[in-house]
C-alpha cells in the first residue's frame, strides 16, 4: 500500500481493506499522532464538498501536517484553462501526497498515472469515493462487532448511488444477505446482482419497507434525488415511500444502526437523532480515523 | 463472363495478406484501425458481398504487407470472426484468426460522455471482457461500453 495510489476500492484487496480497518481503530483509541510533520498534503477540489474536505483536512492536522490546496475550480488555474495534467504534475511537486475531488469520472485514475506523488480519490463525479466506502466498512465492524453474517438493507437511489455499488462490492467480500428497497425507476443494476449471483450472496429486492427492517443489523439510507425520475408526478408520488422514521425502529435489533453517507434531506426524519441506533454523525467521524490510516499507510508512516 | 468480372474486382495477389470476414458495415472501420489508409501498398477491397456466415460480408486484399499479431487483434472489436490468409506466391500459406486481447488502447471511443478520456486529451484504455460478447470496461471511468454502443475513433 506505500506509495500506491487510492483510486478505485478495487484497488485494495480483503486485507488490504482490514489493514485500514485495524490501523483505524487504533486512530480512534490515539487520534493526536505527530506523524506527518514537515509534510505537506494537497487537497484538490475541483469541485466543492466540504465535509470530504474537512474531513481530510482535519486527518492531516490531527498528524501534524499542513494542508494545501483549493475548494473549487474557480479559485484556481482551471478557469484559466489549464489541463488537469498540468495542475496535477505542478502541484505534485509541493506535496507528499494529492488527494482530489473532481467531476469528471477516471479523472483521479488519470491523475495518479501522470503525478510523481501518490493520489487519493475524494470522488470522480459518479464513479468512485473509496475512502467512503472504507469508512462505511469501519463503521459496519465497529457498531457489529464483523463483517460477516449480517443483513446489510440499502435503500434509495440504488440505481445511480455510487456509495451504494462500492459498498456492495466491498461487503460481496464477506458473507452478507443484502436487502434493497428502492422505487422501481432507482433500482440496483443488473451488473451488480449478477457480480452478487456470481459471488453466491442473497439478495432480496422489494419497492418497500415491510417485513425487512426488523431483522436487519445495518440500514444503509440514501436521497432519493428530484432530478433522477423523468416524470416530477413521479416523483412527489415515491419520495415519501422511502423516508425512515422512528417509529418504524420500534421492533428493530438493539444492535441496528441507521447510516447515511450525508448530507440528509428529508430521507432520515430528524426524530431519529436522538434515537441510539441513529450512527450517522458517527460515521462521519469515522471517516476521519480511517483517513488517518489510509495516508498514514501509503506514506509509508504505519505499516 | 460475369464470373470473370467479379474475380476482377477483388483480384488475387502474389504476395501479401487477405483479411476475410469482416462485417459488410465495419469495414472501413478495420481499414481505419490497421492504418490501411496511411499505406504505400497497393491494396484492394470489397464489401456488401455475399457471405455464408455474416450476411453480407468485406474482404481486403493487402500486397506485400504482413502484420504482427498484436496488430491482427486491434480489429477484433470491430470483426471478431475475421480470418487472415498469408499469400506467398498466390497460395496460402498460413491461417490466422482474430484473438481478443484481454486490454486495448485507443480504436474505441469511451460511451460514457463523463469520462476524462472525453473530456482531456487522454488515450482510451480498455480490460476487454468476453463473456459470449465482447465488452469493454474503461480503465478510467469503469464504465462498460458493449458492442452495440461501440464508436470506432
Amino acid at each position: 500500500m506505500h506509495n500506491k495510489s487510492l483510486i478505485s476500492i478495487n484497488d485494495y484487496s480483503k486485507d488490504e481493506c482490514l489493514k485500514v480497518l485495524d490501523l483505524a481503530e487504533k486512530f480512534e483509541k490515539d487520534p493526536v499522532q505527530n506523524l506527518l510533520s514537515g509534510r505537506v498534503i494537497s487537497t484538490l477540489f475541483f469541485e466543492p464538498s466540504t465535509r470530504t474536505r474537512l474531513s481530510f483536512e482535519s486527518a492531516v492536522s490531527r498528524m501534524g501536517g499542513q494542508v494545501i490546496g483549493f475548494t473549487d475550480s474557480t479559485s484556481s488555474s482551471v478557469t484559466k484553462g489549464e489541463s488537469l495534467k498540468d495542475t496535477i504534475c505542478t502541484v505534485a511537486n509541493y506535496s507528499d501526497l494529492i488527494v482530489m475531488r473532481h467531476p469528471v469520472e477516471g479523472s483521479a485514475r488519470y491523475a495518479s498515472e501522470v503525478s510523481n506523488v501518490p493520489v487519493v480519490n475524494a470522488g470522480d463525479g459518479a464513479n468512485q469515493h473509496p475512502t467512503q466506502t472504507l469508512l462505511d466498512l469501519y463503521s459496519i465492524r465497529k457498531t457489529q462487532g464483523r463483517l460477516d453474517d449480517l443483513n446489510v438493507v440499502m435503500v434509495g437511489d440504488l440505481k445511480y448511488g455510487r456509495t451504494i455499488h462500492s459498498l456492495l462490492m466491498a461487503l460481496s467480500e464477506f458473507n452478507v444477505n443484502f436487502f434493497f428497497i428502492s422505487p422501481e425507476e432507482l433500482k440496483m443494476p443488473n451488473e451488480y446482482k449478477l457480480h452478487l449471483k456470481n459471488k453466491g450472496i442473497d439478495f432480496h429486492e422489494q419497492t418497500d419497507f415491510t417485513g425487512i427492517l426488523d431483522d436487519a443489523d445495518i440500514i444503509y439510507m440514501t436521497r432519493v434525488q428530484k432530478e433522477r425520475f423523468s416524470d416530477p408526478i413521479e416523483y412527489e408520488k415515491t419520495k415519501n415511500a422511502y423516508v425512515l422514521r422512528n417509529n418504524m425502529l420500534e421492533n428493530t435489533k438493539e444492535t441496528m444502526k441507521v447510516l447515511h453517507p450525508l448530507p440528509r434531506v428529508t430521507e432520515v426524519s430528524t426524530d431519529i437523532d436522538v434515537s441510539k441506533k441513529a450512527y450517522y454523525f458517527t460515521q462521519a467521524l469515522n471517516g476521519v480515523y480511517t483517513r488517518q490510516a489510509i495516508i498514514s499507510l501509503i506514506l509509508g508512516l504505519k505499516q | 463472363m460475369i464470373k470473370d468480372q467479379k474475380t476482377l474486382k477483388v483480384s488475387a495477389i502474389k504476395t501479401g495478406t487477405v483479411i476475410d470476414h469482416i462485417p459488410a458495415n465495419n469495414l472501413f472501420k478495420v481499414i481505419t484501425i490497421l492504418g490501411l489508409d496511411n499505406i504505400k501498398k497497393p491494396i484492394t477491397f470489397g464489401t456488401n458481398l455475399e457471405s455464408g456466415k455474416l450476411g453480407y460480408k468485406g474482404i481486403i486484399k493487402i500486397s506485400d504487407k504482413f502484420f504482427v499479431n498484436e496488430e491482427i487483434n486491434r480489429i477484433a472489436m470491430a470483426a471478431p470472426q475475421a480470418q487472415l490468409n498469408i499469400i506467398k506466391d498466390y497460395k496460402v500459406v498460413e491461417k490466422k484468426v482474430v484473438q481478443v486481447p484481454e486490454m486495448i488502447e485507443g480504436i474505441v471511443r469511451c460511451v460514457n460522455p463523463k469520462c476524462i478520456t472525453n473530456a482531456e486529451e487522454v488515450k482510451q484504455k480498455f480490460i476487454v471482457t468476453n463473456d459470449g460478447e465482447v465488452s469493454l470496461k474503461c480503465h478510467y471511468c469503469e464504465k462498460i461500453t458493449d458492442q452495440e454502443h461501440m464508436a470506432f475513433i
